[in-house]
């Protein structure tokens, strides 16, 4: 395998001193990879991304993004949550053009490139289907449509990690399965790596190479699982039955974590 | 039931009023009580015409120490409600303080605001502005501190610093919240004025009442009264208005 992107090496975090949330994390990924973290609730899933993106320092161990040593936040990074989390007074396309203001060095030129910038936004939002929405307020558009917007954002500036957490969660299963197909189109021609936090494993299933199980808190990671499906998958595909057997073997191995 | 019309949910608010005139006036009318205690509609309205001068002199009075001790509130509260909204520690550790402050009757200020100031504008202002900021740091403080943490990590991730978070998210979230308070912040405003005037000063509505009252010319107090609602209910409907047009985002839908 070649050097790893993200890198975690003995990593644990404790918010309180006493109790760690997650310990003993030891993975890495791959530039372009698309992992996938499932568990049952309250197994550090978020405290990971938190680590992976350079908002909380680990209490031990070693946290590495692209060779680097993790110390701040990493502004290579985009993320979104299950709440869409759009801002009601801009329109669609002033929230995803939003980190541009932020982070440099687009946060610079945002005055002289917008129009250059808000193109950028209209392409991305033209991928998702959102094309005719540009101009609509948050408020307007459907929860799936919400959704798509939230991660048109996280990948306005280009970054080369996104980070999910259970995006698709709040969502009724049809939108849900057209939001997979998004952003697996999404992936297939950008190839970015993605970390996806999900409580969904027929969705970690479906988009990731690598799935990791982990365990009850404190957090740790009990299994990691190649998904050797090829690709590109269909929904289709997720009826046949080398799937269902995979999405039934991790769903054994989530309940044996919660038996003990 | 068939929903009222249109035009009769309009005029509902006058049709009230006319109504609470007319039991007003029969009230008073039926029961034969003296005007030096209890004048009918009749009467206030005669003194609202017969003094409209003194009347006018002294609300515009009320209305400009009102607006100046507002304004006043408005700007100590907004950057009071700031700063303590964006910092956990600041909002935990003044929050009580607040509280205790906005607990003492502001009446009890103005003996001492008349030692400091004299009498006249100068306490009625003070008074106007002690009890109409509370309102509004309350609420541009909470806009502020129930900011959605994912909000945050989004923007912090980029590199966004404190102030930039305030900017693009703390600030705009918050002004549904300010504007909702100065709503009540202005007749609480007019609340504060007309209590320093009845007490410590020689000009303005409450002054007007007070000696009126002094005098047992009831119809004049009654008229007083009328015309510090009227001027309350107008700047009320005109925040009100100000709001749905700076804030439309928040009321969807209407």
């Amino acid at each position: 395998m070649a050097s790893a992107f993200v890198d975690f090496e003995a990593v644990a975090l404790s918010y309180d001193g006493q109790d760690n949330a997650i310990e003993g994390i030891d993975l890495s990924i791959a530039e372009g990879e698309f992992v996938a973290f499932v568990g049952p609730s309250g197994c550090g899933k978020s405290t990971f991304m938190k680590l992976c993106t350079g908002l909380h320092a680990p209490t031990t161990g070693r946290v590495r993004v692209d060779g680097e040593p993790v110390n701040g936040p990493l502004k290579i990074t985009g993320m979104a949550f299950q709440n869409a989390n759009l801002l009601p007074w801009r329109t669609v396309l002033d929230n995803v053009l939003l980190p541009l203001e932020i982070v440099e060095p687009y946060r610079r030129q945002f005055r002289r490139r917008r129009e250059e910038f808000a193109g950028w936004a209209r392409a991305l939002l033209n991928t998702v289907g959102l094309a005719d929405y540009a101009d609509k307020y948050p408020w307007q558009l459907s929860g799936g449509m919400q959704q798509r917007a939230s991660i048109c954002r996280a990948l306005i500036h280009r970054p080369r990690l996104l980070m999910l957490d259970e995006p698709f969660g709040a969502l009724d299963a049809f939108t849900r399965e057209e939001l997979w197909c998004v952003l697996r189109d999404l992936w297939q021609a950008q190839r970015f790596t993605v970390v996806l936090v999900t409580h969904d494993l027929r969705e970690a299933a479906f988009l990731a190479d690598t799935v990791y199980v982990m365990s009850a808190r404190p957090g740790r990671v009990i299994e990691k699982r190649e998904i050797a499906l090829p690709r590109p998958r269909s929904i289709e595909s997720t009826y046949e039955k080398t799937f269902i057997d995979l999405v039934h073997a991790l769903r054994s191995r989530i309940g044996d974590v919660r038996e003990s | 039931m068939k929903p009222p019309s249109k035009t009769l949910e309009r005029l509902a608010p006058w049709i009230a009023v006319a109504a609470l005139v007319m039991i007003w006036e029969a009230t008073v009318r039926l029961f034969d009580v003296p005007s030096f205690i209890f004048p009918s509609a009749l009467e206030t309205l005669q003194a609202l015409i017969t003094y409209a001068g003194p009347i006018g002199r002294h609300s515009w009075q009320t209305f400009w120490t009102t607006l100046i001790g507002f304004g006043l509130g408005v700007a100590v509260g907004l950057v009071l409600g700031l700063i303590i909204g964006s910092s956990r520690f600041l909002y935990n550790a003044c929050y009580p303080l607040l509280v205790g402050f906005n607990a003492i009757p502001k009446v009890a200020f103005v003996p001492i605001l008349v030692v400091w100031f004299g009498i006249g504008s100068v306490p009625a202002i003070l008074t106007a502005f002690l009890i109409c900021f509370f309102p509004i740091v309350v609420n541009v403080a909470t806009g502020l501190a129930t900011l959605e943490p994912e909000m945050e990590d989004v923007l912090r991730v980029l590199g966004a610093r404190r102030l930039d978070v305030l900017l693009k998210v703390g600030l705009p979230r918050s002004l549904p919240y300010f504007f909702a308070s100065l709503k009540i912040a202005i007749t609480l405003a007019f609340v504060g004025t007309v209590v320093s005037e009845t007490v410590a000063s020689n000009q303005g509505i409450g002054y007007l009442m007070m000696s009126a009252g002094s005098q047992m010319r009831m119809g004049l107090v009654f008229a007083g009264l009328i015309v510090i609602s009227a001027m309350a209910m107008v700047m009320y409907e005109c925040f009100s208005w100000l709001e749905k047009r700076m804030t439309g985002w928040a009321h969807r839908g209407r």
